[in-house]
């Protein structure tokens, strides 16, 4: 079980390096996708039978510990947002707050209506071919 | 009785962390209760269970009253972890094991589908950064703010929570606007996660593409991830993957494209 948490945990790792030096060269100097590259990393390491075949039995157990972990981390977060200072922020952070949300919403099914197309586009010709 | 209260109190104040799993626990219990009893179904516990925590936080906000730390002289802004008692809460809900369990949840999603959406969800990215600056900046234009930084810092703070400060810093905006930028930034966040389980089903938000999507386009990862476990938890990882990129994206753009055009139409 432990390699699977380690395996995790040096996913996370090299994702971080990758996003700081991203955040460097871009002058951000700030983690530029640091966790989807770690994300990338565990499903490239995983999906290798190579690496995995020299685990022992078991070590998946680690990443579904964390995994299933994931809720509970969410609620400990809700929990520990800054909700008052937010809420006492005045009407201008209320508004600007969830004008923004709203609009992303619209762009939402927007962009998702029009992927679709493209993609049914593909398939259809892919079809003819 | 006094003194075995101490001692239950010392043991929640002494051991933050594991206490934090008691606390979590209890709320998912009631959660799940409230759940399968009161909406018979209808509202996913973890929905519940993520208003519970931003209803004790609102709670820790008001019991602190968003005061200073006499210790070490640090501005209150945990919520409920701000409480020396709860303070484990916001070791679990640190962003160092949020980051650690929105990775492990990568473990089983797949790679074919990220692939499909590469551009798409570029385009998301771009999108949801500019679209959240100028709806942010149009927000306090109207509300009376008419200098280009400070339209400038909270439009980068309703990208997110940390480019707002990052923005105002870099322009040298006042403590005033920085902190009403960091206010937007929440509160979308927030918002994020109340709102999404409510209206994904009429938005379209049931597959892979469209949770990369939208974490490309409402980008905050705390938000977001909580915003999709409490829709569909399969979700999840696509929507991280994107979300990922984009505070680190609006910390580039926003202090220099986007400011410069700021500049330009005021």
């Amino acid at each position: 079980m432990i390699y699977g948490v380690a395996i995790l945990a040096a996913c996370m790792f090299l994702g971080t390096t990758i996003g700081e030096i991203i955040g460097l060269l871009t002058g951000v100097n700030s983690d530029v996708g640091g966790v989807g590259f770690a994300m990338l990393l565990l499903l490239l390491v995983t999906n290798c039978k190579k690496i995995t075949n020299l685990l022992p039995n078991g070590w998946e157990k680690g990443i579904q510990f964390w995994s299933a972990m994931f809720l509970p981390v969410i609620i400990a977060l809700s929990a520990s947002q800054n909700v008052y200072s937010a809420l006492s922020g005045g009407v201008l952070a209320l508004v600007a707050g969830l004008a923004v949300v709203a609009a992303a919403f619209l762009f939402l099914i927007l962009l998702n209506t029009l992927a679709g197309k493209v993609e049914a586009k593909k398939n259809s010709k892919e079809a003819e071919q | 009785m006094k003194a075995v209260l101490d001692i239950m109190v010392d043991f929640f104040t002494g051991n933050g962390f594991i206490a934090s799993f008691i606390v979590v626990g209890l709320l998912c219990l009631v959660s799940d209760f409230i759940s399968k009893k009161i909406t018979k179904g209808r509202i996913h516990a973890s929905a519940i269970a993520i208003v519970l925590g931003l209803v004790l936080a609102y709670i820790g906000g008001v019991v602190m009253n968003s005061g200073v730390d006499p210790a070490t002289g640090v501005q209150y802004k945990k919520g409920l972890a701000d409480i020396a008692m709860f303070t484990g809460v916001g070791f679990l809900g640190s962003s160092m094991l949020r980051d650690f369990t929105i990775v492990s949840t990568a473990f089983g999603a797949k790679i074919s589908e990220i692939k499909k959406c590469g551009l798409v969800a570029i385009i998301a990215l771009f999108l949801g950064i500019v679209s959240s600056f100028v709806f942010g900046g149009v927000v306090a234009y109207a509300f009376g703010y008419k200098d280009a930084v400070s339209v400038a810092t909270i439009g980068a703070g309703a990208v997110t929570f940390v480019v707002g400060p990052v923005t105002g810093d870099a322009l040298g905006a006042t403590a005033e606007v920085i902190t009403l930028s960091i206010a937007a930034g929440v509160i979308k966040s927030i918002a994020v996660m109340l709102v999404t389980p409510v209206v994904a089903k009429k938005v379209g938000l049931t597959t892979p593409r469209a949770a990369m999507i939208f974490g490309g386009l409402m980008g905050t990862t705390s938000g977001t991830t909580a915003g999709l476990a409490a829709t569909d938890p399969a979700l999840v990882p696509y929507g991280a993957m994107t979300s990922t990129f984009y505070t680190g994206l609006g910390c580039l753009l926003c202090p220099s494209v986007l400011y410069a055009l700021t500049e330009l139409i005021l």
